[in-house]
């Protein structure tokens, strides 16, 4: 059993090395963009639409009013990111099922990479939208004895957010080849379907999360 | 007793304590405030979108614990550093 697809490694060649980690990433990006091409190079604005500009407009204004909803601002500044995040995540998580894909989050390094994507967003997002004075007053709200655990906590946030959803979607597989040691039969399968509820959960978590950060900085 | 098998011996019993014990506190948390949910949307039905979205986010944070501790228990049992070091 292995803990991390980054263990398995392709091709190796100097300091380039193709892991599974990489090699399914690429397959999940692949996958989401050829589709949204696919479905974006004949959009139209009438009433007749077709069926998958059906469902990315329905995912657009989901994810519009959800930000709206949380950061109680106007959510075409955040879309861009956090759409991003959510919809990637989920769709590593749910393609887990196609017999041999393993899903990138199940990797730390992925994780670690998108929870330091959250992490510098959040300076980005907060200066430009008060400025640098305005955001470095942030860390000394209420007073500035509270300076250095605002620093821990975004620390730690981040570090939290990465072990998160590592842990989850890491601790679905491993259930799964336990029991497939144990009784082989049915269970497995049940568990397969809870690691993709957990997986769709993690996700959404994980994009609020972010969301409820960027927004407390701005 | 030779370093090896003390070293396998208290990997595993300690990965089952830290998983054992580390999710007695999560649990008794996502409980508390599962049912606290509950309560508050059968007062108040209208507010059920809210709630369940705080709902959802408060037991991602109390869950994370639980998580730590069965990270930290596979770590123990699978990618251990110091039984590589003893075998290496």
């Amino acid at each position: 059993m292995n803990l991390d697809p980054s263990d398995i490694v392709y091709f190796e060649w100097g300091f380039i090395r193709i892991t599974a980690t990489l090699v399914f990433t690429w397959v999940t990006m692949l996958i989401l963009s050829l589709g949204s091409y696919l479905i974006t190079r004949n959009i139209s604005s009438k009433t007749e639409i077709s069926r998958g500009q059906n469902i990315l407009e329905a995912v657009i204004e989901t994810l519009r009013k959800q930000i709206k909803d949380i950061s109680k601002q106007d959510p075409g500044r955040y879309l861009p990111f956090i759409g991003t995040l959510f919809i990637f995540i989920l769709s590593a998580n749910v393609l887990s099922i196609v017999p041999g894909f393993t899903s990138p989050t199940g990797s730390l390094n992925t994780t670690i990479a998108l929870a330091l994507c959250v992490f510098f967003s959040v300076p980005i997002y907060g200066i430009a939208s008060q400025g640098v004075g305005g955001y470095l007053k942030e860390y000394i709200k209420p007073t500035v004895v509270m300076l250095p655990f605002n620093i821990i906590s975004e620390i730690s946030r981040t570090l939290s957010l990465a072990i998160r959803l590592y842990g989850n979607v890491m601790s679905a597989g491993v259930i799964v080849a336990i029991l497939l040691g144990v009784m082989p039969l049915f269970f497995p399968v049940v568990m397969q379907v809870l690691g993709l509820l957990t997986g769709a959960i993690q996700a959404y978590i994980f994009a609020i999360l972010a969301i409820v950060y960027i927004s407390s900085a701005s | 007793m030779d370093s090896i098998s003390i070293i396998g011996m208290t990997s595993i019993m300690i990965a089952g304590l830290t998983i054992a014990i580390g999710s007695i506190a999560p649990a008794i948390g996502e409980g508390k405030a599962v049912a606290q949910a509950l309560k508050s949307i059968a007062q108040q039905p209208d507010e059920a979108n809210t709630i369940s979205r705080t709902l959802f986010v408060g037991l991602a944070m109390i869950e994370s614990t639980a998580i730590y501790c069965f990270v930290v228990s596979m770590i123990l049992l699978f990618a251990n550093p110091f039984w590589d070091m003893v075998i290496g």
